[in-house]
């Protein structure tokens, strides 16, 4: 792969570090809430059915989850094993890609 | 007396014991010199100024890459037992002494080397030291090449293309020349999974660098710029 699309997917990795940091302190700060409020499952489905504005986080989250991990991996795959090539490429994008899609089937899921 | 393990051969070879007087502000290179002159001639290892600036006699002193003649042997050696290895990272070519030719070549690959703009001015170009570039290019200026750092990176450990860190600290220092006008490849040559963007910043080259030079800082120097200029279209 040439140095431009290397250097690309670093600041793709490193764009989506950086809406995971705001994602994730988002998350764990709905958790506490809801454990301290001692919410059932059942009660926090019935608060946030329906509402767009999470269905949009939580997908913004899972892509960008998939997009860090995904590359993240390819990189472990290359320090650790000698797999490279456009068998690897293919592979990374299809890990991204089903990572992204459970995401999203599991955001809509709760949230649509 | 200082009982020294010494490695001998190849790639393949075995640690051999020696017994070396101890002496006051005895270098471990002095304890090596002395089991080459007095208890076995046919022992291999480079050394040349023995004062700390050539750079060729960075030897694995119980387990860490050092300049072997600027390190005391009462600070290294607790306990009386000394264990000398050639540098990690590099192939042996007998005993202590390493075949360097693929750090430099990564010099090389790393485009090190000044490019002079085209143009010639009439007058000396001016670099006043105090501006943030010149700045950074110092920092980093100081490399006498000895390995050290290349030796004890953990990224050339897994991944033999990596340029390592002393050609990316070059890299840097010629990024912030402003004399320089070979910054448009050396920023392609220094980018990708060989280059920069490889360096998990371990920082285990900062921490060895017998000059003090922080070659993890140059390497997110080389990240910032690379990405800059992929963001212009012009890597």
């Amino acid at each position: 792969m040439s140095a431009r699309a290397e250097t690309w997917l670093w600041l793709a990795q490193r764009g989506a570090a950086i809406v995971l940091a705001a994602a994730v302190t988002v998350h764990l700060a709905t958790i506490v809430y809801a454990v301290h409020l001692g919410l059932s499952a059942a009660a926090i489905i019935g608060r946030i059915a329906g509402n767009r504005a999470w269905l949009a986080f939580y997908i913004a989250f899972a892509i960008a989850a998939a997009i860090h991990g995904g590359i993240g991996l390819r990189t472990v795959v290359r320090e650790t094993t000698p797999w490279r090539g456009a068998s690897l490429e293919l592979a990374t994008v299809l890990f991204v890609v089903f990572l992204a899609l459970a995401g999203t089937r599991a955001a809509l899921a709760l949230f649509a | 007396m200082l009982r020294v393990s010494v490695w001998r051969g190849g790639a393949e070879g075995t640690l051999v014991a020696y017994d070396v007087p101890a002496r006051a502000s005895q270098t471990v290179l002095d304890v090596v010199t002395y089991i080459q002159r007095r208890l076995d001639p046919t022992l291999a290892y480079r050394f040349a100024c023995r004062v700390g600036m050539c750079g060729s006699c960075a030897m694995t002193v119980n387990g860490i890459a050092r300049w072997t003649c600027r390190t005391h042997v009462d600070r290294v050696a607790k306990s009386g037992a000394l264990e000398v290895k050639p540098l990690a990272n590099l192939p042996v070519i007998k005993d202590l002494a390493v075949d360097m030719t693929e750090f430099f070549d990564k010099w090389a690959r790393a485009r090190g080397r000044f490019v002079p703009s085209a143009d010639i001015p009439d007058d000396f170009i001016r670099v006043p030291p105090a501006t943030p570039a010149r700045r950074a290019a110092d920092a980093g200026i100081e490399c006498i090449g000895c390995g050290v750092c290349y030796a004890s990176c953990d990224i050339v450990a897994w991944n033999k293309d990596y340029l390592g860190p002393a050609a990316l600290n070059r890299a840097w220092t010629l990024v912030n020349d402003v004399r320089d006008a070979g910054n448009a490849e050396r920023l392609g040559a220094v980018a990708g999974d060989a280059g920069c963007h490889a360096c998990h910043s371990h920082q285990n080259c900062a921490l060895r660098c017998p000059k003090e030079i922080d070659p993890t800082g140059a390497i997110a120097g080389l990240k910032r710029a690379t990405a800059r200029a992929a963001l212009r279209g012009k890597l």
